[in-house]
């Protein structure tokens, strides 16, 4: 009786290049990634010594409020009645959203409390005085 | 005569640990850099319309005058010193609502550095008024 030789099959994946192959996808992405390039509107954050981190950065909407009052949503000028409309229609997308009010210190309080009185009716109600950390 | 056998010396420079090498230095970039994070001083707002009857005892007032200038419970007082005053009248009552009233014409500044001293003090319920 005959016993068939059984075929030799080599047990090893290849995995010299395996490094290029990762660096390909490595410089792919590099390449394709864009960091946003504007800020905003110009404006001078406040100081503040007990300046938390949030937690989050998905859910976070920035409020922009210039020293002379002019107010911004995400890189667009609004004015303040309509930013109930503009928050309220995001809140419904994400009920998780955090308003960061990004204003100049120079700025008169009277803006902000406006600001803050059309987010409240917009049901916007975690807000976050942006500041920068003072020591 | 004796010919001398020449010293094979190899001439490759071993590449099989450069990728480690590479990955290295990815991972100790990936882990120095630090991307700018958003931060602040939190707050959550009333809803709108959401009044709640509280005692007059349990509130501290502070106003913020045009002109930049604090009262807390009746008294003016430099900015720097209201840490203090916050925390000596919540040892007295730990319930205390601090309600801060600012005026409409004055600094947002002024206002950061008192809500700060607010925070710095541990306050756990501050309430923003209405400015008229």
């Amino acid at each position: 009786m005959k016993f068939t030789s059984k075929a030799k099959v080599t047990e090893k994946i290849p995995t010299a290049s395996m490094a290029d192959i990762a660096f390909l996808l490595l410089i792919f992405f590099m390449l394709s990634t864009v960091f946003k390039q504007y800020q905003g509107l110009p404006i001078q954050l406040p100081r503040a010594q007990k300046t938390q981190k949030i937690e989050t950065k998905r859910n976070i909407t920035h409020v922009w409020t210039t020293a002379q009052g002019r107010v911004a949503i995400d890189d667009m000028l609004v004015d303040i009645p309509s930013i109930r409309t503009i928050m309220y229609n995001k809140r419904v997308v994400n009920p998780k959203i955090i308003v960061s009010l990004k204003t100049d210190w120079r700025a008169r309080y009277g803006v902000v409390a406006d600001v803050m009185e059309e987010l409240k009716r917009a049901d916007a109600l975690r807000v976050n005085f942006a500041t920068e950390r003072k020591r | 005569m004796k010919i001398r056998k020449k010293l094979r010396v190899s001439e490759e420079i071993p590449t099989c640990s450069m990728a480690d090498i590479a990955f290295l230095l990815i991972i100790f970039f990936l882990v120095t850099t630090t991307m700018n994070m958003d931060k602040g001083l939190g707050l959550v707002l009333p809803g709108f319309g959401e009044q709640k009857r509280v005692r007059k005892t349990q509130i501290c007032n502070v106003w913020v005058n045009a002109a930049g200038s604090v009262m807390v419970g009746g008294e003016i007082m430099e900015i720097s010193k209201i840490k203090g005053e916050i925390k000596r009248r919540l040892a007295e009552n730990e319930k205390l609502i601090v309600s801060l009233k600012t005026d409409k014409e004055s600094q947002y500044g002024t206002f950061i550095e008192v809500l700060d001293q607010l925070k710095l003090a541990e306050a756990p319920v501050i309430s923003l008024a209405v400015p008229d």
